[in-house]
């Protein structure tokens, strides 16, 4: 019962917007049921595993059932920190009818929390739709200027994936013993080895597309700079977590013979695109095109790992998606604060913030290290762990993903040189006073991201459960 | 014993904390008593810790799991044996003396940034402490890194210089070169051993599971890392450069400390490169190039700091020559040596910039001598003690390694014998053309020269007294020593092999190598002595001052391709191939869908909905699969 709370509070909240139009009540309305839901997902973590099941579509054999095991409360708590501080830290900003941008925001969490706690095939694949479409209209109303074009793109994109996973479901679903869509009867659904390589397609392009694995990645640096940076904050800390989370939920339970059988290819695959989102990194002048190309690097390490299938590594994957959806939105709610106060992210164009603004300039110096997992913050921990999988799964593949760990260095540090050092520009002269309700959030980040880098521990408790699972027969 | 060693580590963890979350608060004043006063206190206790050893023996602490999954675990443990605290005591020793120094020397920037610095020199005594004291390899590899961050913000301190800057990305990317390889070599470990505590990989059992490629592989990889951090070729270019940081930076960071990691990580694990034989000649001739190249280079350089840097790039190729040859103790005592001497070294240098405000140069310099008596004589002694004239400490450090490397091969004995010739001539050249001759500076500039005050001079003196004996602690036996220093170390690395050489052929090489470098260093001293060097003619003169073009080479055979590399990729492969791809499909499916429909609806919708029906139909033909079709008959007709 306690899950459905998840569902409720950003719902009810996104409902109450439209109909309150002061600016002050809107941003405090969406943050009081940002911060309730946080509590919450503080409570699960630190309580029992608890489940919730009610019936839906009796006609089809679908049940409305949440379940929240160590994966699914780590993304909870992931979606739970993002949308308040998301809120927060772009509480200056002023984006026309605002309390309607607010509530599709909230609509989306609602969406994101279905789908990591959705414990029923036909729910999530709702779910998996319902977090998209908010997401949707906030990119083609309040984006860049080439929003039309780039939100079409992204959406048909990954509507498509959506829709062969929809086949894919549908025929684990025909196969089921008991004609349910319940993840208990998928996993044991009697596929011969033919279908079950089907099926493994059907949903990895789904959950391929949402990553993006290479080369199917290039609907995300446009989506992220076009759309309104709240939102970019949404798709890249959360959004990008759907698909790595699917192949956890979905793919490696449902399909193993077909895992296996692809993971050399696949792992391959994300690789290469490791390397090459890091050579494109190191050419981009665009801040959000910069971090966009990074987190691609990122999240292909996270999927090579994933399909190397080594105990180990998955459990770097655990650690690692609660740890990135931390650093890279550390990252954008610098950007933000960079865009919102120069007018620019042209990083040519930036400079000296480390005098201007030296409290931002700190606090992106403490990212942009995380980006790059020194050790002692959360994402070497993950990294470690994963590149330990990667080399038992194979050592060149490991020592060539290793390379992405030198080219992020360079990537990185010339972000921060380009924007933090030097004389002060012109543009980063236009600085007005620090936001400091942002730098709040960066510090409470920069807290967390040193706190799970010295002790993760904690994660490792949360996610135990799921690995069991996974490697335990 | 756990409360000791944790302390020694967390008083500087403290003071990086009070100086760098006080910055606005704290007046400079306190700032530097904290900031200098933790380092003491670091050494105080580091004492404690190595009379410990000393009565009791080595001990290993526990404080909690860093990682610990169902797999394996990462224990965050730290040791305390005869090699780390001797390393301890020369961190936290020298690290208080310099912490001393840089209160007057950084006396100029304002409170912030004054912070600032001593935040940074507190944060990097304690990832080398770290570094050290770790009982495990990913613990060293958490403090490897960490005093590649702080080489990084200090190189990089004044950060609106963009040389600087430079130079600073330069430091830590070639570092992060290094310290992939250290990685790698962690993983191979782990999946061969499942663990990386020293007390499970060091031992003979374990050495017994890794066959020779394994060993081979493990430690080249370990020595890749070395290379980065103890700037050995090839990836030395970075510590010349990293000579921007304050010059208080170079004595800690970039000669004394940090820069023996590789040292200390290879003698740490000297059961595993002993047990190579490649490894161990790739170790001795990269460490014999290495010392022969920077001191070509040394010879011709202008700038005071870079003839120390590239002395120091030397030196560090002795080390790992000491160590390619198996003297890992000779190794530690060039270590401990090199620190005290590189130390004053610098520190003198730097005294030297700050009564010149800020000149480098040495041609602009000369008749120091009596302008600034203490840094002359400390700066002499310095300059002795690096070239190897006894009794003064160089002599026996570089001399023990010397004799290691004549017993195992004659020729690594004789181009170390050439390079210490080298070392003995550049260091003369760089004392006399300093403070001998003619002062040849501005008139401004000698009316202002000045002795360095007490917080400066202090220091300088320490490290000369250190410099001048501190060979005490390895006289060899051949001198009716004792070799303190080798039988401390015996239970890690084991007995030197001091018996492959009879006394006769000793006495001989030493007689040779002392006599080869005062010769060289009188001929620096007489040509010197009057006149600076002007602008190289000879080619070769050309070759040494542009450092072997070495630079230059990187950035064309490597940089740039690298960089055209990633534009290509940038613009033709993303955005024509790939992208390319992508939209040519979009509108390869817009425009048959145009042609079916015959009507231009442009709503997402009806493509939507016809996308279904196709994939749905192309299905059920292709796999002809009858589930399929059921699941659609039940879906019409329940409804």
């Amino acid at each position: 019962m306690f899950l459905l709370l998840f569902l409720l509070i950003p719902v009810f909240a996104a409902i109450l917007l439209l109909f309150v139009k002061k600016e002050q009540s809107v941003n405090t309305i969406a943050i009081s049921a940002a911060l309730v839901t946080l509590l919450g997902a503080v409570y699960i973590i630190i309580s029992k595993t608890s489940s919730f099941d009610a019936a839906w579509l009796p006609l089809l054999n679908s049940r409305f059932t949440l379940q929240a095991d160590g994966l699914a409360k780590i993304l909870v708590l992931l979606t739970a920190i993002s949308f308040p501080a998301i809120f927060i830290a772009t509480s200056k900003n002023q984006p026309t009818q605002k309390n309607i941008f607010l509530s599709l925001m909230l609509l989306t969490q609602a969406g994101l929390m279905g789908v990591f706690l959705a414990g029923d095939a036909l729910l999530f694949y709702f779910f998996w739709e319902l977090a998209l479409i908010p997401v949707y209209f906030l990119c083609s109303i309040w984006g860049g200027e080439k929003r039309i074009a780039v939100t079409f793109k992204f959406f048909i994109y990954t509507f498509l994936g959506s829709l062969f996973m929809l086949i894919g479901i549908i025929l684990v679903y025909s196969h089921t013993g008991d004609q349910s869509f319940a993840l208990a009867s998928f996993k044991q659904a009697h596929l011969t080895s033919g279908m079950q390589l089907t099926a493994f397609a059907l949903f990895f392009i789904a959950f391929a597309i949402k990553m993006p694995i290479f080369p199917l990645h290039t609907w995300q640096p446009d989506a992220y700079e076009q759309s309104p940076t709240a939102v970019t904050m949404v798709l890249s800390a959360v959004m990008v977590k759907m698909g790595l989370y699917g192949v956890i939920r979905w793919l490696m339970p449902l399909f193993p013979t077909a895992f296996i059988a692809h993971s050399n290819i696949v792992t391959l695959l994300s690789v290469i695109g490791i390397l090459y989102a890091s050579f494109i990194a190191i050419r981009q002048d665009d801040l959000k095109r910069l971090i966009a190309y990074s987190s691609i690097a990122h999240i292909g390490l996270m999927n090579a790992a994933l399909f190397s299938h080594i105990q180990v590594g998955v459990q770097g994957v655990l650690v690692q998606l609660f740890s990135h959806g931390i650093n890279v939105l550390g990252l954008w709610i610098v950007a933000d604060i960079i865009e919102q106060q120069t007018g620019t992210r042209s990083m040519k164009d930036l400079g000296g913030l480390a005098k201007k603004q030296p409290t931002l300039a700190i606090l992106l110096v403490g990212f942009a290290f995380a980006n790059i997992a020194l050790p002692l913050t959360n994402a070497f921990v993950g990294e470690f762990l994963m590149f330990n999988g990667l080399f038992q799964f194979n050592p060149w593949m490991a020592a060539a993903a290793g390379v992405s760990v030198i080219l992020a260095a360079i990537y990185t540090l010339n972000m921060v040189q380009k924007i933090a050092y030097g004389e002060i520009s012109a543009a980063t002269n236009l600085m007005p006073a620090p936001n400091k309700n942002a730098q709040g959030v960066l510090i409470v980040l920069l807290v967390i991201v040193f706190f799970t880098g010295v002790y993760p521990q904690p994660l490792f408790n949360v996610t135990a459960d799921t690995l069991q699972q996974l490697f335990v027969k | 014993m756990k409360i000791i060693i944790g302390l020694i580590v967390l008083w500087p963890l403290v003071g990086f904390l009070f100086n760098g979350l006080g910055r606005n608060i704290w007046s400079k004043k306190v700032i530097a008593y904290k900031a200098t006063g933790y380092i003491a206190m670091s050494f105080i206790f580091s004492v404690l810790a190595f009379l410990n050893v000393q009565a009791n023996g080595a001990a290993t602490v526990h404080y909690f799991d860093f990682i610990n999954t169902a797999s394996f675990k990462i224990p965050f443990d730290f040791k305390v044996d005869a090699l780390s605290s001797l390393f301890l005591l020369v961190i936290t020793g020298v690290g208080t003396l310099i912490h001393l120094y840089s209160t007057a020397y950084m006396k100029d920037e304002e409170a912030p940034h004054y912070a600032r610095y001593f935040a940074y020199l507190n944060l990097f005594i304690f990832s080398m402490l770290l570094l050290v004291l770790g009982d495990n390899y990913v613990i060293m590899f958490i403090g490897w890194e960490g005093v590649g961050l702080c080489s990084y913000l200090l190189i990089g301190y004044w950060f609106t210089n963009a040389t600087y800057n430079y130079a600073a990305k330069k430091a830590f990317i070639m570092n992060r070169i290094g310290d992939l390889g250290f990685l790698l070599a962690i993983f191979w470990l782990i999946v061969k051993l499942g663990t990386v505590s020293y007390g499970t990989v060091l031992t003979a059992e374990s050495l017994a599971k890794l066959s020779t490629t394994d060993i081979t592989g493990i430690t080249l990889l370990l020595f890749v890392g070395a290379m980065g951090k103890s700037a050995q070729i090839p990836l030395y270019t970075w510590l010349p450069d990293a000579m921007a940081g304050p010059t208080p930076v170079s004595a800690l960071i970039h000669a004394a400390t940090m820069v023996t990691a590789g040292i200390y990580m290879i003698t740490r694990s000297n059961i595993l490169f002993s047990a190579s034989e490649f490894t161990q000649h790739v170790v001795a001739i990269v460490g014999l190039s290495t010392a022969l190249l920077a001191a070509t280079i040394a010879i011709k350089q202008n700038d005071i700091k870079k003839v120390l840097a590239y002395s120091t790039v030397s030196q560090l190729g002795y080390m790992f020559l000491g160590l390619g040859v198996g003297a890992y103790s000779g190794a530690v005592f060039h270590v401990i040596t090199h620190a005290f001497f590189k130390a004053l070294l610098f520190l003198g240098a730097g005294s030297v910039i700050h009564a010149m405000h800020h000149e480098q140069d040495i041609r602009k310099m000369g008749g120091l001598k009596s302008k600034l008596p203490i840094t002359h004589i400390t700066f002499l002694i310095g300059c002795i003690a690096i070239a190897g004239v006894p009794p003064f400490s160089g002599f026996f450090s570089k001399d023990e390694i010397l004799a290691a490397a004549f017993a195992k091969s004659p020729i690594y004995w004789f181009l170390g014998v050439v390079g210490a010739a080298m070392t003995a001539f550049y260091m003369f050249r760089l004392y006399a053309t300093t403070f001998l001759g003619q002062f040849r500076g501005t008139q401004d500039q000698e009316h202002h020269l000045h002795e360095s005050p007490v917080a400066m001079t202090l220091p300088l003196i320490l490290l000369a007294i250190a410099s001048a004996i501190a060979g005490a602690i390895g006289v060899p036996e051949l001198m009716g020593g004792h070799h303190w220093l080798s039988h401390q170390l015996a239970p890690i690395v084991g007995e030197a092999q001091e018996a492959a050489l009879s006394h006769q052929t000793e006495w001989t090489l030493m007689a040779v190598s002392v006599t080869i470098a005062v010769v060289a260093l009188l001929i620096a001293l007489s040509i010197y002595r009057k006149k600076a060097d002007g602008e190289p003619q000879t080619a070769l003169g050309k070759f040494l001052y542009n450092k072997w073009y070495i630079d230059e080479l990187y950035e064309n055979a490597i940089l740039n391709p690298l960089n055209k590399f990633a534009g290509f990729l940038k613009e033709v492969v993303e955005k024509n191939v790939i992208d390319g791809a992508v939209n040519g499909t979009g509108k390869l499916v817009q425009y048959s869908a145009r042609q079916i429909r015959l009507l231009q609806s442009g709503q997402v919708g009806y493509y939507i909905l016809f996308m279904v029906l196709s994939m749905i139909l192309l299905f059920v033909i292709w796999f002809n699969d009858i589930a399929i079709l059921r699941f659609l008959f039940q879906l019409t007709h329940k409804s």
